[in-house]
C-alpha cells in the first residue's frame, strides 16, 4: 500500500481510539456520580407553600431571635420578599421589615395585576457551590443534608457568599465569619421544628426528613406543583416551593 | 558514593544539606507537632457540627406549652388560631418552660400587634381575614371584641360561609360588602344535602350587573356604582367572566 495513504489511515484510527477513550474516561466518574446509592438516614428537606404566606415577618424575627442574628435590617438567615407586578409589567421586589408597615398601596390601586409574598431561607443544595470553593474546608455539608459553617476554621474570605446564587450568607460583623440559615441545627436535632416553621401562623413553611415515606413534607411535595430556585445552575437545592410565580428569582 | 561527593564542588554538598535539614524539620513540624485535629477536616466537621447542636433553644415549641397550659391549649385547638403556635404571639418561652414564676413571656395587647398579620395588604392571600386598621373600631384594643385564642371571623350569612368562608372574608373587604349572597344567588334547599349537583345559580344575563351598573340604572343603591354602556361595553360575555364579584375591580 502506498505509505502516505497507510499514514493518513493510522492516523485517522488513532485519532479515533484516542478520542473514544478519552471520552470514556471523562464519562465514567459521571456515571459513577448518577448512580450513587439513594441516601440512608435522615436527607432534610424544607418546603415553601407561597399561596399561604402573609408577609407577617414572624419567621425573620423568630430566626433573629433563635440564632442571635445581628439586628440590623440586612442580616438575615431567612427573609420574605414582596413581589409586586404592575400592569405595565414591571415588577418590584422588597424584602419586607420585620416589624411589617402598612401597605402602600390601597386597595384600589389598579396597577397591581398581582402581588404576593415569598419567603426565601438557604437552599441547603444537595451540589453547593458554597462549599465547593471554600479554600480552607470550613464549610461543609453534614451526613443528613445540611450545610454548616466552621466558625473556628473559617477565615472569612466571603469567596462563598460570592459563590451562593441566591445571596443566603452574610458576614458576621462580629466574628467576622461566613454566616448562614442552618435549619435551626441545635433545634432538629432535639426533634424540635427550626424557629421559622414553628411560629408560621398560616403553615407556609414544611420542615421534615425527605426520605420519610409520611410526613407533612412528603404529603406537601405529593399534593402540590412543586418548583426550586434556579434549578438550571445544577445545585438541587432541597428547599421545595409550591405555587412559586414565574417573577421570582 | 564518596567519590560522587568528592567529585561534587563543595558549595553544593552544603546546600543540599541545608534542603535535607529543612525537609526533615518541616516533616517533623507537620507530622508530629501539628495535632491532628488541626490537619484533618473529617474531624473539624464533627466539631462543628456538635458545637451546633450545643447551641442555646429560645423557643420551646407548642408541645411544651399544653404541658401545663392545658384550658388554653384545649380551647385554641378547635378555633380558627389552632394551626398557630403559642410562641409567634407570645414570643420565644424556652426560659419560661425552665423557671415559669421568674421569667413570663409577652402577652401582646397593643393594636399595632394583630394587624401584623391582619391588616390590609393586597400581596396577602385572597380569603385571609384582614382589616383597616385605622378605620377598624379605632383605639380599642383588638383583645376587647375578639379572643385571639378562639378569634371569630365575620357572621355574614350564617348559610353559606361554613364552606364559603373565604368568599364571604373577600366579600367583606370588597364594594360589593352590603349585598348579601343572595342577590345574586338562588340556592336551592337541595344545595346543602348534596352541594355539588345542586347548585346556585349565578346571574345570567348581562342585564343582571346592569340593575346597578348600566348607565340608566335606578335602583338606589347603585346611585355611585360605576357605570357602563352595555351596549358597547363587554360584547357578548356576561359581566363575571371579566370581573370577579366578590371583589370587583375598582376604577379611580
Amino acid at each position: 500500500m502506498n505509505s502516505r495513504r497507510k499514514f493518513l489511515k493510522d492516523l485517522f484510527a488513532f485519532l479515533l481510539s484516542g478520542g473514544a477513550i478519552g471520552g470514556i474516561l471523562k464519562i465514567l466518574p459521571a456515571k459513577a456520580l448518577a448512580n450513587e446509592a439513594p441516601r440512608k438516614g435522615k436527607w432534610y428537606g424544607f418546603g415553601v407553600s407561597v399561596d399561604k404566606c402573609i408577609g407577617c415577618a414572624r419567621c425573620m424575627e423568630a430566626c433573629k431571635t433563635e440564632n442571635n442574628v445581628p439586628r440590623e435590617p440586612f442580616f438575615f438567615r431567612t427573609w420574605v420578599e414582596r413581589y409586586v407586578i404592575k400592569r405595565n409589567g414591571e415588577v418590584a421586589v422588597k424584602t419586607i421589615e420585620t416589624k411589617p408597615e402598612a401597605a402602600p398601596e390601597s386597595a384600589v390601586d389598579k396597577s397591581i395585576l398581582r402581588s404576593f409574598f415569598v419567603p426565601k431561607l438557604c437552599n441547603q443544595c444537595a451540589n453547593p457551590p458554597c462549599v465547593q470553593v471554600c479554600p480552607v474546608g470550613a464549610t461543609f455539608q453534614t451526613d443528613d443534608g445540611v450545610v454548616l459553617v466552621n466558625k473556628e476554621t473559617c477565615i472569612g474570605c466571603r469567596y462563598c457568599i460570592q459563590a451562593c446564587p441566591y445571596g443566603m450568607r452574610y458576614l458576621h460583623p462580629q466574628s467576622h465569619t461566613a454566616d448562614k440559615c442552618t435549619f435551626c441545627y441545635h433545634r432538629i436535632s432535639q426533634d424540635l421544628l427550626p424557629a421559622c416553621v414553628e411560629v408560621c401562623p398560616t403553615q407556609a413553611r414544611i420542615f421534615g426528613d425527605l426520605n420519610s415515606g409520611a410526613s407533612p413534607l412528603a404529603r406537601f411535595r405529593r399534593m402540590n406543583k412543586i418548583h426550586v430556585l434556579k434549578p438550571g445552575l445544577n445545585t438541587e437545592p432541597k428547599v421545595y416551593y409550591a405555587s412559586l410565580d414565574g417573577e421570582v428569582r | 558514593m564518596k567519590k560522587i561527593l568528592q567529585k561534587m564542588p563543595d558549595a553544593l554538598v552544603r546546600l543540599l544539606a541545608v534542603f535535607l535539614g529543612l525537609i526533615v524539620l518541616g516533616a517533623f513540624v507537620v507530622i508530629v507537632l501539628i495535632p491532628r485535629p488541626r490537619k484533618d477536616v473529617k474531624i473539624q466537621w464533627a466539631d462543628a457540627v456538635k458545637k451546633e447542636q450545643a447551641k442555646p433553644v429560645a423557643y420551646a415549641g407548642f408541645h411544651a406549652c399544653a404541658e401545663c397550659h392545658e384550658k388554653l391549649y384545649e380551647r385554641k385547638k378547635t378555633g380558627y388560631h389552632r394551626d398557630l403556635s403559642c410562641e409567634t404571639c407570645h414570643g420565644p418561652a424556652k426560659a419560661h418552660t425552665e423557671d415559669p414564676d421568674k421569667v413570663k413571656p409577652v402577652i401582646p395587647q397593643e393594636r399595632s400587634f394583630c394587624p401584623l398579620c391582619h391588616a390590609y395588604n393586597p400581596s396577602r392571600p385572597r380569603g385571609f381575614p384582614q382589616i383597616n386598621p385605622v378605620a377598624h373600631n379605632p383605639l380599642k384594643a383588638c383583645a376587647s371584641c375578639h379572643n385571639p385564642h378562639d378569634p371569630k371571623p365575620p357572621t355574614t350569612p350564617k348559610e353559606c360561609a361554613a364552606c364559603h368562608g373565604e368568599i364571604a372574608r373577600t366579600k367583606a373587604m370588597s364594594h360589593h360588602v352590603q349585598l348579601a349572597c343572595t342577590v345574586c344567588h338562588k340556592a336551592p334547599q337541595q344545595h346543602k344535602v348534596s352541594p355539588r349537583s345542586v347548585k346556585p345559580t349565578k346571574p345570567e344575563n348581562r342585564e343582571f350587573c346592569g340593575k346597578c351598573h348600566a348607565k340608566d340604572a335606578k335602583d338606589k343603591m347603585a346611585k355611585n356604582a360605576p357605570k357602563v354602556d352595555l351596549s358597547t361595553h363587554g360584547e357578548k360575555y356576561v359581566c363575571w367572566q371579566c370581573h370577579y364579584p366578590h371583589s370587583p375591580e375598582v376604577e379611580e
